[in-house]
C-alpha cells in the first residue's frame, strides 16, 4: 500500500510544479508589487505600503468595480438564459446530431476575444453593419453606427460566453434522468411546469457553476469593453491595462488586480455558500 | 528536386557560426555594427530602408537595427541593462515623458557637442541638457498631431481646435484615449487660456480640465488603437478628430477623403530624440551617427520617405515649399508639457479617466 501512496505523490509532482511555477509565484509577485513603494528613480521597492489601495478607495474606482461586477452578472444571466433552453433541447436529439453540434460549439471557442470584438465592430458599423439591412427592408431611413454603446458590449460578451455556458451545462443536462420528466408528465404536469419544477431544480448545481464561470471569465475581458464600449462601459480590467501598459504604474495595476481577485473570490464564495444552504 | 539540408552541412554551418561568434570579441570595436534603436514597425522599416544604408555608405559604419517599444517600457529595459553594466542599444530614439524621466534619473550618457558639428543647424529646443549644461538628447525627427476631418462629411474643415467644442459635432469626434498621449490639456490651454502657462499649477490644470470636460459629449471614440480611428475617419463614421499628420497624409495620398488641418492655435508637435544609454561603448560612432541624422540631407531624406518634419532649420535643406508644407507648418506649434505628467501623473490620469467616463 505504501508504494501506491508514494506513486500517487510522485504523480502529483509535475502538476504541483506547474501550478507553483506558473500560478503561485506570479500571484505572490502581484501581491508584493501591490504593496510596494515607488522610488525616486521611477521604479518601486518592496515594502508594506497601502497607498495604492488608498488610491482605489475613491468613488470613481469603486464605481468601476461595482459596474464591472454588475455587467458580468448580467452577462452570466443572459448567457445562461440563451444556453440553457438550447442545451436542454439539444440533449433530446439523437447522439449523432448532438456530437455535430458540440463540435461546432467547441470550434467557436477557437475565436479569440480580439477577433470577436473587431468582427462585432464591423457588424455594428454604419458603413458595413446590420443597419444597412434595416435600411434595405425599409425599417429605418438612414444607416447609423451601433457602436460604441452598452448594447454592443453586452451583445459581444454574450456571444463570447454562450459556447462556454453550453459546454458547462451539457454534462448535467445529458445525464438528466429522463424518467423524472416522464413521472412529472404522467402525474399531469404541463411540459412547461415540468421544465421549471423538475428539470431546472435538478440541474441547479450546473447552472450555478456555469454562471460563476461565465462571471469570472467576463471579468477578465478587456478588448470587448474597450473596442465596443464608451469609456463609461470600461471595466476594471481595462483600467488595469491602462495602468500597466500605458502609465507603467505596476504597483497600482497590481493593487487593482488584487481588488478584482477579491471581488471574484467573494462572488464565488457567496454563491457557493448561498446555494449550499438551499440544497 | 527538393533541396536537402544534410546533417553534415548543418554541422558545418553551425561550426562556422560558432567560430564567428567566438572570434567576434577579438575584433576591434570599430568593426562591430552600431546598434541603433528606433520604434518598431513603420519607423524601423523606413529607417532600415532609407537611412541606415546611406549612413553606412557615408561612414563605413555598419548598423544593427533594434526595434524599441514606445513609452516607459524601453526606459525600464535600459535601466535594467544598466544594472548589469550593459546597454541594450548604443543610441536610440526616445520621446516625451520617458525621456524626461530618464534624464531625472541620469541614465543617459552625456555627449560631446564638439563632435556633432551639425548641432549648429538645430534650435536649442532640440538639444536636451542636464542642469550642468552637458548634452544628453539630440532631436532626430518631429511629427505633428493635427485636426483631421473627413471632407465628404465636413466639406469646410474648421481651422481651430475650438471646433471640438462645437455642439453641432455632438457624438462625431475621435480623440486619443490618454491624457499623456492626446495632449488635450495643452490644446485646451492654448485654445482658451492663451497658452500652456496655466498648467504650471494644479489649480490651473483643474481649470483646464473643467473646460475640457465640456467637449466630452461630442466625443464618440477615445482611441488607443490608431487603426480603429483611421478606419472610422476614412469611412466618415467619425468625421473629425485629432490624428497624426504624417499618416493622414498617406491616407489622403491613397485617395481617401481625409484632410489634415494645422489649427490656428498650432498643431501638437512631438519629437523623437537620440539618447545614449549609460554603458554604451562606441562613442565615436555614436557621435558620428547623431551628426549624420542632423545633416540637412538626411533630414530631407527623412521628410520625403518617413513623412517626419525636420528638426533643423528647413531653409538649410533642399526641401521644396510643397514638400515642406506636406510635413509641417510655419504656425507656432503646441509643445507638450511633459513636466506636468511627471509632477501630477497619478492625479491627471485619475481625473482624466473620470472625465472621459462622464
Amino acid at each position: 500500500m505504501q508504494t501506491s501512496a508514494l506513486s500517487r505523490y510522485i504523480g502529483l509532482i509535475p502538476s504541483s510544479v506547474m501550478i507553483g511555477a506558473f500560478f503561485v509565484i506570479p500571484f505572490v509577485l502581484i501581491l508584493l508589487t501591490s504593496v510596494s513603494t515607488p522610488t525616486d528613480d521611477g521604479g518601486y521597492a518592496t515594502s508594506f505600503d497601502l497607498q495604492h489601495f488608498e488610491r482605489f478607495l475613491t468613488w470613481f474606482y469603486i464605481e468601476r468595480a461595482l459596474f464591472s461586477a454588475g455587467l458580468c452578472a448580467l452577462i452570466a444571466v443572459l448567457s445562461l438564459l440563451i444556453a440553457y433552453p438550447f442545451t436542454y433541447f439539444l440533449t433530446n436529439f439523437p447522439p449523432r446530431t448532438q456530437t455535430y453540434w458540440l463540435i461546432y460549439i467547441l470550434a467557436q471557442l477557437s475565436l479569440s476575444e480580439v477577433l470577436i470584438a473587431f468582427s462585432w465592430q464591423i457588424l455594428l458599423s454604419r458603413t458595413a453593419g446590420v443597419a444597412n439591412i434595416l435600411v434595405w427592408i425599409g425599417v429605418i431611413e438612414k444607416s447609423f453606427a451601433m457602436t460604441p454603446s452598452a448594447g454592443a458590449v453586452v451583445a459581444a460578451l454574450v456571444y463570447l460566453t454562450v459556447p462556454f455556458s453550453v459546454l458547462l451545462l451539457f454534462p448535467a443536462l445529458s445525464r438528466l434522468d429522463k424518467s423524472l420528466i416522464e413521472a412529472s408528465r404522467t402525474l399531469g404536469a404541463s411540459p412547461l411546469r415540468t421544465f421549471f419544477t423538475v428539470v431546472v431544480p435538478v440541474t441547479r448545481p450546473a447552472i450555478i457553476s456555469g454562471g460563476v464561470t461565465v462571471f469570472v471569465l467576463t471579468l477578465g475581458a478587456i478588448i470587448v469593453p474597450q473596442v465596443l464600449g464608451k469609456p463609461e462601459h470600461w471595466t476594471l480590467s481595462v483600467l488595469i491595462t491602462d495602468q500597466a501598459i500605458f502609465n507603467f504604474n505596476m504597483p497600482f495595476a497590481s493593487a487593482l488586480a488584487v481588488v478584482l481577485l477579491v471581488l471574484s473570490a467573494t462572488v464565488i464564495w457567496l454563491v457557493t455558500k448561498f446555494s449550499g444552504k438551499k440544497a | 528536386m527538393p533541396t536537402t539540408f544534410s546533417r553534415r552541412r548543418f554541422l558545418g554551418t553551425a561550426a562556422a557560426t560558432g567560430a564567428a561568434a567566438l572570434a567576434a570579441p577579438s575584433i576591434v570595436s570599430a568593426a562591430q555594427p552600431l546598434k541603433v534603436g528606433t520604434y518598431g514597425g513603420f519607423f524601423e522599416d523606413s529607417f532600415k530602408q532609407f537611412i541606415f544604408p546611406e549612413f553606412t555608405k557615408a561612414t563605413g559604419i555598419e548598423v544593427n537595427s533594434v526595434a524599441v517599444p514606445t513609452g516607459e517600457t524601453w526606459l525600464v529595459q535600459i535601466k535594467n541593462a544598466a544594472r548589469a553594466k550593459t546597454a541594450p542599444a548604443d543610441v536610440s530614439l526616445m520621446a516625451g515623458i520617458p525621456r524626461s524621466n530618464g534624464a531625472d534619473q541620469k541614465v543617459f550618457k552625456s555627449l560631446d557637442d564638439s563632435k556633432i558639428p551639425n548641432l549648429s543647424n538645430m534650435p536649442d529646443t532640440f538639444k536636451d541638457r542636464y542642469e550642468d549644461g552637458s548634452l544628453y538628447g539630440v532631436g532626430a525627427v518631429s511629427w505633428y498631431i493635427t485636426l483631421c476631418t473627413n471632407s465628404d462629411e465636413i466639406p469646410d474643415a474648421p481651422d481651430s481646435w475650438a471646433a471640438l467644442w462645437d455642439e453641432q459635432y455632438k457624438d462625431q469626434i475621435g480623440l486619443l484615449g490618454l491624457a499623456s498621449n492626446s495632449h488635450m490639456l495643452e490644446v485646451t490651454a492654448a485654445t482658451f487660456f492663451g497658452g500652456t502657462d496655466i498648467l504650471d499649477t494644479k489649480e490651473g490644470i483643474q481649470q483646464v480640465f473643467d473646460k475640457l470636460s465640456e467637449l466630452v459629449p461630442n466625443v464618440r471614440l477615445w482611441y488607443k488603437d490608431e487603426g480603429a480611428f483611421q478606419q472610422a475617419l476614412q469611412d466618415g463614421e467619425i468625421p473629425m478628430g485629432q490624428y497624426y499628420h504624417d499618416v493622414a497624409g498617406l491616407a489622403a495620398a491613397e485617395g481617401f477623403p481625409v484632410v489634415s488641418t494645422f489649427p490656428k492655435e498650432g498643431a501638437i508637435v512631438d519629437s523623437g530624440y537620440w539618447i545614449v544609454p549609460e554603458h554604451a561603448k562606441p562613442m565615436d560612432e555614436i557621435h558620428e551617427f547623431i551628426n549624420f541624422i542632423a545633416a540637412p540631407e538626411t533630414q530631407a531624406l527623412l521628410s520625403r520617405n518617413v513623412g517626419t518634419s525636420p528638426v533643423i532649420d528647413p531653409a538649410l535643406t533642399d526641401l521644396t515649399a510643397e514638400e515642406l508644407a506636406a510635413v509641417s507648418s510655419p504656425k507656432a506649434p503646441i509643445i507638450p508639457r511633459y513636466d506636468i505628467y511627471k509632477d501630477h501623473g497619478n492625479w491627471i490620469s485619475d481625473t482624466w479617466s473620470q472625465m472621459i467616463a462622464g
